[in-house]
């Protein structure tokens, strides 16, 4: 094949190929399904792969190309579902023990419009626990790991999805954001990932952890590819109270806009929350870029930043707590054997892993009476301040800049311990979910100087991916997604030289010493 | 043990109130006890569709057959307000004279049961529908009841334990299509101080939400609720003591002998010098007493928050008034319409408002061009009359208004007499047939046949000579006494007018 390998392109090639008859749905997809086979073993993205359902899919959408009907926007393109997003007839497990074998019985909302739209869905990606966790290590299902580096971690909680695209075992995937779980994975992975504008993209289907934070977003290769999913899902749904009705423009037509003279601000808060020299650099050379292209930048300030991680730890536990309530064993997932009911709650309720563990206790505490006031109506009242600071500084700027994170992705079991140092990995991603705004990551380089954590011995060389992370107004994706587009082509050589080379490497590599193939690696969290 | 002490420390509040009723001169009689009553009432909206989904209201399908993945609390699943249902408690809030919130906000009250899927009750806290409403109450003498508040929820899902005692069930199997049907609660001030104020209280809420199309207030099905906040209180003080709660009272019956039986309990508990415990109490039907639940052993925290699954509920100030427009009549309203305009009885005219179905029916017998006041009379000794003997509620008026107007027009025009139309009616009621077709096919026109009834009454006078003497000496008693042996001989169907004039005219 002239191209090179039919899973190493991009979902907008595959479409062109497939519009243009030279390559068939089934063709992509059993490429597709072949590359999992050979990586999966060792990034572990999947819970479950749709074999079967994925090729009688494809079959159906090349059946219709050939009697000239219109196969949708994402004829024939695999994609890849975050495991909290409910697929009629299919396992939705939350990376849960408690939904280990619960199978949703409906299509979320985005789920019907990719099959309404053609595309197929291939498999269900390992995640963090009900979406907590900043690393996928939550998942009490699987371990998934960073095909970048196999010793480290995807990021999370859309961790499966991440590494999925990364690996090249799918195009295009979708994630949930509540607090950076799309961007962060992203960023890790040397990837692009959306957190539309709260209320773009319809929740009904995906399974809540903080209900006012959650939004589903694409993850793919590039911008473009990220549009492509954009057009698909992003709209009103009447299930959705929350969603918003305003009409939804053409991404993949926004991105022909130039991005020169755009206003772009830094707020500077956001390099002083413990963002490593590495980062930091790399974040640097893309505010070059971003010169070059005639985007205008300045330093600002956004004071009340300093307060969303806070702010976040507080409201997304107290709504996870009331969120995770329904399961208990009644109607559905795990029921622990019990004599009488108050014994079959806390017997059921044990099979939480730690981490959902520690913020239902944490939520229901901020919620008590007594100390509601003091905790939950506070951090309410910092949201709004947050919100404000945001609302100041788009009257000015049309964009902000910064790191999607503060580290690369580090080691497996690294900070499994420490969950603090586990939330510090949100602290630049969390703002945007408080303030419901548009957030993309789009990768902007490597950083030079590998800062491999604790046992730093280094020696697979491999430099790791840099998020660039670009905000923008509520609804305003389009000038975001311009932006990152811009930005992504001045870059995209550099970094598509790598990936193509780290996705190569990873179908050669034995799994080695620094593979642990099956066992979680020390220090993970699963034990009690 | 803890427990016992506990209760002392709290008692000393009410070992106070009796010394210085002691200092004062005398002891703590019953008669300085005034109960003291806060009802929250629960009505089931008259909407097709759940609160939050579009699942049916129906009552009585098969279990579980009125379910999707919103009421059940499927993983995913989000709820979005019913229009409808906001509508409807909104004229309930506007017939209770309440203030409407253009902003009120949905809140998640969290516990755990079976039969509540999600694990939380959508609700309204902070942010009710609507505020300081009131009620006015017949008395003697007539009293206004406030009304705290009144805001929109869920209805939870129905627990059926096998054996029917939930502590020894071997299991408990849940039926969730009343899951998230839509409910209004009513909070009234505790204004309330006798059993037979509650009634009317009660009895009032029902008339008004019932006449306004909100709800069919059926306490036996479930689609009304009462909970009772009971207390007694020193005359003359404006504190009231430990507020009882009473749960489980399934009937205005209940509600009243409840409170009877709260107020003489604590009363005694009172009097005897020892103190009312705050305690949740239910009230057992068979026993005719209340007896205490079973404590939780946690106070009740709900950690209420707003639900963040729905935006706060606006109204516009335009759709307040379309509501307001198309709002329909209150009992009191059509009552007053009823006297005034068309000379209806007080007492008649509010028998008339006591259901909207009874009211409609009467309007539109008033609409087909019927007397108002002959219509009214014949709804209430004839057709009422037939209903009650029957055990048939307002719901089930067994004939209709066309049927009706058509035999009172019967009598009018002289084709039947009054007497037969009584009988008519039945038949109508029993057949649901129309009474003109009655009349003709059983022959039950009136005579007007005046050769044949002067021959009948020839016959009555020759039989009762002595009847004939006593009227030619003025009696006109007898007179009656001829007439109805003539209606006997027709078997009722003689026009009673025209045997009057025969009569007259043959003992001339």
């Amino acid at each position: 094949m002239s191209g090179g390998a039919l899973w190493n392109m991009k979902a907008s090639a595959l479409l062109e190929l497939m519009m243009a008859g030279e390559v068939s749905a089934t063709e992509v997809v059993e490429a597709f399904l072949d590359r999992i086979s050979e990586v999966e073993p060792k990034v572990g993205a999947f819970l479950e792969v749709m074999r079967d359902e994925g090729l009688a899919q494809a079959r159906r959408i090349d059946e219709l190309r050939q009697s000239g009907e219109y196969p949708g926007l994402l004829g024939g393109l695999p994609v890849a579902v975050k495991d909290n997003i409910c697929v009629a007839g299919t396992r939705c497990t939350c990376g849960s023990k408690m939904l280990a074998n619960w199978v949703a019985p409906y299509d979320a909302t985005v789920v019907k419009a990719l099959k309404a739209q053609g595309a197929i869905i291939i498999g269900k990606t390992n995640m963090d626990e009900f979406a907590m966790g900043s690393s996928t290590e939550n998942s009490a299902l699987g371990l998934t790991r960073n095909p970048w580096d196999l010793r480290r971690v995807p990021g999370g909680s859309s961790g499966g999805s991440a590494a999925a695209v990364a690996a090249g075992q799918v195009p295009l995937a979708l994630g949930s954001d509540t607090g950076g779980s799309v961007r962060q994975p992203a960023a890790f992975t040397g990837i692009t990932g959306l957190k539309p504008t709260y209320g773009r993209v319809s929740r009904y289907g995906l399974v809540a952890f903080a209900s006012s934070l959650d939004q589903i977003g694409p993850l793919a290769a590039d911008v473009r590819d990220v549009c492509l999913l954009m057009d698909a899902i992003s709209g009103f749904d009447e299930r959705d109270s929350t969603s918003d009705n305003r009409p939804v423009p053409s991404y993949t037509r926004a991105l022909s806009k130039s991005a020169k003279g755009l206003k772009a601000g830094v707020p500077r808060e956001c390099l002083t929350q413990g963002v490593s020299r590495g980062v930091k650099e790399c974040f640097e050379r893309a505010l070059e870029v971003m010169e070059d292209l005639g985007v205008e930048i300045e330093e600002t300030s956004l004071p009340m930043i300093r307060y969303a991680l806070d702010c976040y730890y507080i409201i997304a536990p107290a709504e996870a707590s009331s969120n995770l309530s329904r399961f208990d064993g009644v109607r559905y997932g795990l029921r622990a054997e019990a004599n009488g009911l108050e014994e079959m709650y806390v017997r059921t309720r044990r099979n939480f892993g730690p981490e959902v563990r520690r913020r239902i206790m944490l939520g229901t505490f901020v919620l008590s009476a007594g100390y509601y006031d003091a905790y939950y109506l506070r951090a309410a009242k910092v949201r709004t301040l947050i919100r404000r600071d945001f609302k100041r500084a788009f009257e000015e700027f049309d964009i902000l800049l910064s790191p999607t994170t503060p580290t690369t992705a580090f080691l497996l079991g690294e900070r499994t311990q420490d969950p603090l140092s586990m939330y510090m990995a949100d602290v630049l991603t969390v703002p945007a979910n408080l303030a419901g705004l548009p957030a993309l990551s789009v990768p902007c380089g490597f950083e030079e100087d590998s800062n491999s954590g604790e046992d730093g011995d280094g020696d697979s060389g491999r430099r790791l991916p840099v998020g660039l992370q670009i905000t923008g107004r509520p609804f305003d994706e389009e000038t975001v997604l311009c932006a990152g587009h811009a930005f992504y082509q001045a870059v995209a050589p550099a970094v598509e030289a790598e990936l193509a080379r780290m996705r190569k490497d990873l179908g050669k590599e034995s799994c080695g010493s620094a593979c642990p193939q099956a066992q979680s690696p020390k220090g993970s969290a699963w034990k009690e | 043990m803890s427990a016992g002490a506990k209760s002392e420390r709290v008692g000393l509040e009410g070992v106070r109130l009796v010394s210085e009723k002691e200092a004062a001169g005398g002891r703590l009689a019953r008669e300085d006890l005034e109960l003291v009553v806060g009802l929250e009432v629960h009505a089931e909206l008259l909407t097709r569709s759940k609160m939050f989904c579009r699942c049916s209201t129906r009552f009585g399908d098969p279990p579980n057959t009125n379910v999707c993945p919103v009421c059940l609390g499927l993983p995913g699943a989000l709820p979005v307000v019913n229009r409808e249902a906001v509508r409807l408690a909104v004229i309930a809030a506007l017939a209770l004279n309440c203030r409407v919130n253009l902003r009120s906000r949905f809140a998640r009250k969290n516990y755990f049961y079976p039969d509540l899927p999600k694990g939380y009750q959508i609700s309204q806290y902070d942010e009710p529908l609507a505020v300081n409403g009131c009620v006015m109450i017949p008395g003697p003498p007539p009293k206004k009841i406030r009304i705290r508040r009144l805001h929109l929820e869920e209805d939870a899902g129905k627990s059926i334990h096998e054996g029917d005692d939930v502590t020894r069930a071997a299991y408990s199997l849940l039926d969730f299509n009343r899951c998230g049907a839509p409910l209004i609660e009513i909070v009234s001030e505790p204004d309330i101080s006798s059993p037979e104020e509650a009634r009317q209280y009660l009895e009032e809420l029902r008339r008004i939400l019932e006449f306004t199309g909100v709800s069919d207030v059926k306490m036996e099905e479930g689609s009304m609720r009462v909970d009772s906040n009971v207390s007694l209180r020193r005359l003359g003080q404006e504190q009231p003591g430990a507020l009882v709660e009473v749960k489980n009272l399934n009937s205005f019956r209940a509600v009243v002998r409840a409170l009877a039986y709260e107020k003489d309990r604590q009363s005694r508990i009172l009097t005897a010098g020892g103190t009312v415990r705050r305690e949740t109490r239910g009230w057992d039907e068979s026993l005719e007493i209340t007896v205490p639940l079973r404590l939780k052993e946690t106070s009740e925290d709900y950690r209420y928050f707003p639900d963040p699954d729905l935006p706060p509920l606006i109204l516009s100030e335009e759709w307040l008034e379309s509501v307001k427009r198309e709002m329909p009549p209150l009992p009191e309203e059509k009552k007053r319409y009823y006297v005034d305009v068309l000379g209806i009885p007080a007492y008649d005219a509010s028998i008339l408002t006591s259901s909207r179905k009874l009211s409609r029916f009467f309007d539109e017998c008033v609409s087909r061009g019927a007397d108002p006041k002959a219509i009214s009379n014949w709804i209430l000794s004839e057709l009422l009359g037939y209903m009650n003997s029957r055990g048939l509620g307002p719901d089930a008026i067994p004939t209709s208004p066309e049927f009706l107007v058509k035999l009172i027009r019967l009598i009018d025009i002289g084709v039947i007499s009054g007497r037969i139309a009584k009988d008519i009616l039945v038949k109508m009621c029993e057949t649901g047939r129309d009474p003109e077709e009655i009349v003709r096919e059983e022959g039950l026109q009136q005579v007007t046949d005046r050769a044949f009834l002067e021959h009948v009454v020839d016959e009555v006078i020759a039989e009762n000579l002595s009847a004939v003497e006593a009227i030619k000496k003025g009696r006109s008693k007898a007179m009656g006494f001829l007439v109805g042996q003539v209606m006997k001989k027709t078997g009722g169907k003689a026009n009673p007018e025209l045997v009057n004039i025969i009569i007259k005219s043959k003992l001339e």
